[in-house]
């Protein structure tokens, strides 16, 4: 057990490291120069412009050689210091994806877990009820084959513009300062139902097909077979189908999670949710690598806790894994 | 234990999506009725748009393309404002100022000024601010070219000395556009500080105080104890300003719909068939019909002049009658700006087209006009009836906008459209904002639209963009197309040194820059993009148009300067609140 954890630590290790590195590289080749957009923005008379030019490059650091801006990242990043945002003129990092960083925990972790989890209980009573089936079926191949943010289009027109129940944009109402009161707990929710059903919608479509299959796959393997040969009931034989039609399904949310992230991005941009997303595109419009590397990083960590306790949980619910690895045979 | 034994669990998450859904859907509709939070009553707070597109985050009057909606304004306050309108200068701080010899001038200003700390603003303040000026990275360090001191005479009364005729033009300029900052409080801090800090919690002198600010909106609170109330009788209407940001065309028409904004001064496509409770939509503009809203700046087509065969005056008026302006106007902007004069001079600026010149070198959409003056010029057409240079090399033009400006990037591909007819071929792309700048300060473009010069107390504003000298490597702020006459350039400089009240002398200098501007043609001007303000009449009446009172109509940085911060005490609550 201990090798199987190690072994995956250092692949995380080496995962995280040459992720991080992408991570800071990939902003650098974007073509134009993040201080000269900002000193664009500020009309400047020429002398002034250049000294300007100066002065930002020396609060970013970016007059030094590049070797030197990539060793100061990894020193910086080890103390806890991301950087001083370029489109959130003079604010740290961190403090701006702090801010942004529960709106997208927000959305993603309910919209993943509950997509998962209703996605593949509803998929395996799909599989042994005929009715349900045909229902099923092509409304899960019809969400899942939908992309985020043509659904939270769809969704936002529905609701926010025709119906007008629920609000088209935003976290929360603009203006309401932030509090833990009712109206401002209200304003949040409405706020985020939309940009929620739609990730939701699309992961429940996925997984409800992707359960039915592999129950219906694993109903008429040997062992179901057998079993009702040896009369065993009905209720016993699907319970060991669910169990076994599980494993590929927890591998699949591992490898999900990656793709959830990037529907969030698109979604939140749609919904303007204050977010990581909404972030991430305005990181890029204005060249912020410092925001863009911080949110990044995020991400990377996101994914790969996401993935360890998806491995641990394989352990766990997997007697092969777990026998194999103490050594046993299955 | 075996997951498929929780039955009850979908059961339950059935049960409580049903539930959520019930209560946001019942939320949602009681939250049409009160979509505010009682900490700003809706009938005492103004909501406003389009200025600030990312969260709210600097307050600093120096960092001038991003300090937070109405830091300068509503927070700190100018000498003079200036009202491009109607042409007038009205004293703010400043209780008078004037040229008391040929290179003296002497500024008073009103008795009883104070910063919202309670500390007296005087003539310290007014020398502390311009002599900060002398340091490079100052954004109005150009004034300290032609000034050669600034002395206090009394705590009312400023004296500048300029080195020899002043430059009128820019002084009058800087008079209503760079704000008077605290001494007190700002000469401790480091110079890295003051042209890059964030300035938090920022101490000013205007009629609002900083509130609050969140990654969406920027909060401001009237301040009562503001000296305007007494010495001008001007009492602020709202007493809260909630500025929203926000870079979306279709959230910000939304809000505007659902009263959740007051002023939007977003670009809002399609707004034409709203305004005039079309709909049953509150919503008005400055003009009740087309163009619907003032004129803000020109946009103007910038050639490179480096590059053949841009470099050929000639091609560069072929080209000009090649540009499909009225197609633009139609079919882009569905008849909300309108197409400029051949001068690029503003509306408000007409007094100074000379028109004999126009009607001589003036142009407009012709493309066989544009395609018989190739001919003429010797310029060979290949077999698909498109121009190449003389030599017969194929000529492709590229054409950038900025990705995401939705108007231009539709209004380039009609451009390249109508060039087509005449003959002139063109490849509209869409760059990144970053990477434009980085493609055009450097010189690697062939064409690009620009409308970084906004409206102004003078057109001086737009000639030394046009012609500004010398060429340097990176041209980071004028002369994009390096255009190098050193005559223009010496008439500018006249110009500039033209009092402002010598309107004769400024037609004068004007006229012979138009002569060169129209037969060389270094830009093209394509039309006036508007002062885009849109009003939601629900909360709010009285609003600055056409037949009510002539203020511009946005809080676009540089705006409230301009007037537009005694719309704030003109317009009037619906409901008493």
């Amino acid at each position: 057990m201990r090798s199987y954890f190690s072994r995956k630590l250092v692949t995380y290790g080496l995962t995280f490291f040459v992720a991080v590195t992408i991570d800071w590289a990939i902003p650098r080749l974007m073509p134009g120069n993040p201080i000269q957009g900002l000193i664009a923005r500020m009309t400047l008379p020429p002398g002034a412009s250049q000294a300007v030019t100066a002065y930002y490059e020396k609060v970013y650091g970016l007059n030094q050689p590049i070797w030197h801006q990539y060793l100061s990242f990894w020193t910086g990043l080890i103390h806890g210091n991301l950087g001083q945002s370029i489109y959130v003129v003079g604010s740290p990092v961190s403090s701006v994806i702090a801010q942004a960083l529960p709106y997208t925990l927000g959305l993603l972790v309910p919209a993943i877990l509950l997509g998962w989890y209703a996605g593949n209980k509803v998929g395996a009573m799909a599989a042994r009820r005929k009715v349900l089936d045909n229902t099923v079926l092509p409304a899960g191949y019809l969400l899942t084959a939908t992309p985020y943010m043509w659904l939270a289009l769809l969704l936002a027109w529905v609701f926010g513009s025709v119906l007008r129940i629920l609000p088209l944009a935003g976290g929360s109402t603009f203006g309401m300062p932030p509090s833990f009161s009712w109206p401002f707990i209200e304003s949040l929710l409405q706020h985020w139902f939309l940009p929620f059903a739609s990730l939701f919608l699309v992961g429940f479509g996925g997984w409800a097909i992707g359960m039915r299959n592999v129950i219906i796959y694993e109903l008429e393997a040997d062992y179901a077979h057998y079993l009702e040969a040896l009369g065993a009931p009905q209720r016993l034989i699907r319970r060991y189908a669910f169990r076994n039609a599980m494993l590929p399904q927890i591998t699949g949310l591992a490898l999900a999670i990656g793709a959830v992230v990037a529907g969030a991005l698109v979604t939140e941009i749609v919904f303007a949710y204050p977010g990581l997303g909404s972030l991430v595109f305005n990181a890029i419009l204005n060249s912020d690598y410092f925001l863009l590397q911080g949110i990044f990083l995020f991400i990377i960590i996101g994914v790969l806790i996401a993935n360890f306790v998806v491995d641990v949980v394989y352990v766990l619910v997997d007697p092969r894994t777990r026998i194999g690895m103490q050594g046993g045979r299955t | 234990m075996s997951i498929f034994k929780r039955r009850r669990g979908w059961a339950g998450v059935g049960a409580v999506a049903v539930a959520a859904v019930a209560l946001l859907s019942t939320g949602g509709a009681s939250a049409q009725q009160t979509p505010l939070a009682a900490n700003y009553p809706r009938s005492q707070t103004l909501y406003t748009s389009g200025t600030q597109y990312g969260p709210p985050s600097n307050w600093n009057p120096m960092v001038t393309g991003n300090y937070a909606t109405g830091t300068i304004g509503l927070l700190y306050e100018t000498l003079f404002l200036y009202n491009p309108l109607n042409n007038q200068f009205t004293p703010w701080l400043a209780k008078s100022g004037s040229f008391t010899s040929s290179t003296v001038y002497t500024l008073t200003l009103r008795p009883g000024l104070a910063w919202s700390d309670g500390q007296p603003l005087t003539a310290a303040d007014v020398v502390y601010t311009i002599d900060l000026g002398q340091y490079t990275a100052v954004p109005y360090h150009n004034i300290w070219t032609y000034l050669k001191s600034v002395t206090e005479v009394n705590t009312t009364t400023v004296s500048l000395a300029f080195k020899s005729t002043p430059n009128y033009q820019e002084w009058a300029n800087f008079l209503y556009t760079y704000p008077i900052l605290p001494k007190h409080i700002w000469q401790s801090r480091s110079l890295t500080d003051i042209i890059t800090g964030t300035n938090p919690n920022p101490i000013g002198s205007g009629p609002y105080l900083y509130l609050a600010h969140d990654q969406t909106t920027m909060v401001w609170q009237r301040n009562p104890n503001w000296w305007g109330i007494k010495a001008l009788n001007l009492k602020m209407a709202p007493k809260y300003i909630v500025d929203v940001a926000n870079q979306s065309n279709n959230v910000a028409l939304s809000l505007l719909l659902q009263d959740q904004l007051d002023l939007s001064n977003n670009f809002l496509p399609g707004i034409a068939s709203l305004v005039g409770g079309i709909g049953g939509y509150p919503i008005t503009t400055y003009y009740p019909k087309a163009p619907y809203m003032l004129s803000a700046n020109t946009a103007w087509l910038v050639m490179n002049l480096k590059r053949t065969p841009l470099n050929d005056p000639v091609f560069r008026r072929a080209l000009a009658f090649a540009m499909d302006i009225p197609a633009v106007v139609r079919s882009d902007y569905n008849y909300i700006v309108k197409g400029s004069n051949p001068t690029g001079m503003l509306p408000t600026w007409s007094q100074y087209v000379d028109q004999t010149l126009v009607k001589s070198l003036g142009f407009s959409y012709n493309p066989s006009k544009a395609n018989q003056m190739l001919k003429s010029a010797g310029y060979k057409f290949g077999s698909n009836g498109m121009v190449e240079t003389k030599s017969g090399k194929p000529i492709n033009l590229s054409l950038i906008v900025p990705q995401g400006w939705s108007d231009w990037m539709a209004g380039i591909q009609i451009l390249a459209q109508g060039a087509a007819k005449a003959g002139i071929q063109i490849t509209p792309s869409f760059p990144a904002y970053n990477s434009l700048v980085a493609q055009r300060n450097s010189g690697n473009f062939d064409l690009v639209i620009n409308n970084d010069q906004q409206i102004s107390n003078t057109p001086w504003s737009y000639y030394q963009w046009m012609f500004g000298l010398p060429i340097l490597k990176t041209q980071s702020y004028r002369n994009y197309g390096r255009y190098n006459n050193p005559t223009a350039w010496s008439l500018v400089q006249q110009l500039d040194r033209t009092p402002v009240t010598d309107t004769a002398g400024m037609k004068s200098a004007i006229a012979k820059l138009q002569q060169i501007q129209l037969s060389q043609m270094p830009v093209i001007p394509l039309w006036y993009n508007g002062m885009w303000a849109q009003y939601n009449t629900t909360t709010w009446s009285n609003w600055p148009s056409s037949s009510t009172y002539q203020t511009v109509p946005t809080l676009w940085r540089g705006y409230p300067n301009m007037g537009s911060v005694y719309m704030l005490a003109k317009i009037k609550p619906v409901k008493a609140g």
